[in-house]
């Protein structure tokens, strides 16, 4: 276990030598500090014009400004998990500072947890800090709290280590540029799905076909991010706000809890191969 | 496995696309041997060297190290290894990297904390612990590679190409440092196509053409018997040129001089009678021993493999 540990340090220590996680973390906080900014005026303007009356509009506002800034952050998030993590193997495989490691008294699938270990702590602290941050603004200028804030961040926190475990995966086979790519392409069909869903399930009482709902169950199945992303909406969301609209910022259908689990075993299994992969792989 | 030696393969082969890499690599090196594994760039070296350190997986045939199958984890603690174009981590200095690498060979850190600092004076490199490797030249990087490669004071140690980069003053080095690990009896392993620290350091060697063993040999033996003689004579026909044969080979004339080679300096006595036999007016007959080089263009040949 001293090995995983060794090698997660690195990774944590090659992140912030490479000012990494001093790029990730100033613009995290300049991105709460504008969240913050425009946030308290736009519900200053709000509580002046609404008046006091109306207070379950203004909830459903607040609830709608919160849910956008998670939803910036979760894309953050999940292309910068990407970003640090797509290179981590592929690149080592192709300079040939992996052989100097991988020659020592280790054994193959060290390496890769201890990496796989240290990119999941980064990108925990990074998605604790700005969604944290994003509710604490809320919660401090209104007083307003989401239903359930924890279930949300676990979900993208889940979000975060499927895409790691992929990106782990596509590094023990393809060079980073490959191995991105895919990932992105993954993320962008899996997006565009989740979308032809949403507007499907919106239409369900004007259309009979299932095939669009259909469309977003297949590309959640081949990459379950945008359903977790919708299922965490759904947990931040106040009911209203899902019965009025549709928006990028709503869920109107949400996935089950079997496509949460699913996504779970989906992150485990890709780990997994990356594993066998890595160890099978000529170096 | 106290008496396993340090490296035992039997018919190692390694294809890569249909193409053969290395074929039939079976090799017995001793405890205490600097094995010199010689042959031109291509030739399948480097590739031999990762199937004994299981970066890459043979095709077939097996091997092992200190009597544990290749691809044991635990024999590497006793192992060193310098890899052919080796790159590391730029963002660390120099002493983080070889704390790295003591870490990863799970040596305690009050040992590595002491060896650390003897190993970077060992190499020369004592001025720039604190140094980020990205700012290191290639002789320092090697330099550091070498201290990382026998951080664990290995009973074997596999160097790939180790002087290749390295000005003289390098080269010399790693020529001292090998020395004193055979004086240590540690195993050494060179991969080398410098056939001038092959010379001085290793006490066996092999030549490997196309990815094939085509001759091992004792460094001495492999000198012993072949002379490379020069005669400078005159009146030298060629019916007496031919008579040569039946002692020499590789004859070669130009002008008045006549070189060829011969085994064993006993027949020196016999060329020189049968010359002057033949009415040949011999000024001087000239034994030298072969060099390295000239073995090495003779048994892998002087084509370059592309």
């Amino acid at each position: 276990m001293s090995i995983v540990f060794t090698i997660s340090r690195l990774t944590f220590y090659e992140a912030s030598r490479r000012k990494v996680l001093l790029a990730a973390v100033g613009l995290g906080l300049l991105f709460l500090i504008i969240y913050g900014i425009g946030f308290h005026y736009l519900i200053s303007d709000l509580e002046q014009n609404i008046g006091i009356s109306n207070r379950l509009q203004l909830n459903e506002i607040r609830n709608f400004l919160l849910t956008a800034g998670m939803f910036v952050i979760h894309f953050l998030a999940s292309i910068m998990t990407v970003l640090i993590s797509a290179d981590t193997l592929s690149g080592e495989i192709s300079s040939g500072t992996i052989q100097t490691i991988v020659t020592k008294p280790v054994r193959r699938w060290e390496i890769l947890s201890g990496k796989w270990l240290g990119f999941a702590v980064m990108l925990t602290f990074y998605l604790l800090l700005m969604a944290g941050g994003v509710m604490l603004i809320v919660f401090v200028r209104t007083g307003y709290t989401a239903p359930h804030p924890l279930r949300a961040i676990a979900l993208l926190w889940l979000n975060l280590l499927l895409l790691l475990s992929i990106s782990l995966l596509g590094g023990t086979t393809f060079s980073t540029l490959t191995n991105g790519v895919i990932i992105l392409g993954l993320y962008g069909i899996a997006f565009i799905g989740g979308w032809i869903e949403q507007i499907g399930s919106y239409m369900s009482d004007i259309s009979t076909s299932q095939i669009a709902r259909n469309i977003g169950v297949v590309t959640s199945l081949i990459m379950p991010s945008e359903a977790l992303w919708r299922r965490a909406v759904h947990e931040i969301q106040s009911p209203l706000v899902a019965a009025i609209g549709f928006s990028p910022f709503t869920s109107a259908y949400y996935p089950s809890l079997a496509m949460v689990i699913y996504a779970a075993c989906y992150t485990i299994t890709a780990f997994a191969f990356a594993i066998v992969l890595f160890k099978r792989r000529d170096l | 496995m106290g008496s396993a030696p340090p490296i035992q393969t039997f018919s190692l082969c390694k294809e890569y696309g249909g193409k053969l890499a290395v074929k039939d690599l079976t090799l017995t090196i001793e405890r205490g041997e600097v094995f010199g594994f010689l042959g031109p760039n291509g030739a399948g070296k480097t590739t031999s060297v990762k199937m004994l350190l299981n970066l890459i997986a043979p095709t077939s045939g097996e091997g092992s190290l200190f009597g544990a199958p290749l691809d044991n984890v635990n024999i590497r603690t006793k192992i060193g290894f310098l890899p052919e174009h080796f790159r590391f981590h730029g963002w660390l200095r120099a002493n983080e990297f070889l704390l790295l690498h003591s870490d990863l060979y799970r040596i305690p850190r009050d040992v590595s904390k002491a060896r650390i600092p003897e190993l970077l004076d060992l190499v020369g490199l004592s001025r720039h612990a604190d140094k980020k490797l990205n700012t290191f030249s290639k002789g320092m990087l090697q330099r550091i590679g070498l201290a990382q490669s026998i951080l664990n004071n290995p009973e074997l140690v596999i160097l790939d190409e180790p002087t290749s980069g390295l000005d003289p003053v390098g080269r010399r080095l790693v020529r001292d440092i090998i020395k004193e690990l055979s004086q240590r009896s540690t195993t050494v392993f060179l991969n080398s196509h410098f056939l001038s620290e092959v010379e001085v350091t290793c006490n066996r060697v092999a030549f490997i053409k196309s990815g094939e063993i085509v001759k091992i040999s004792n460094l001495n033996d492999l000198f012993e018997g072949t002379l490379q003689v020069e005669l400078k004579a005159t009146n030298l026909n060629p019916e007496t040129i031919s008579g040569l044969s039946q002692w020499c080979t590789d004859i070669h004339l130009e002008g008045s001089r006549l070189t060829f080679q011969v085994i064993g300096e006993s027949k020196l006595p016999l060329i020189n009678r049968y010359l002057v036999e033949n009415d040949v007016e011999v000024f001087s007959l000239k034994p030298q021993q072969l060099s390295l080089e000239d073995l090495f263009i003779q048994i892998v040949g002087s084509e370059g493999e592309l």
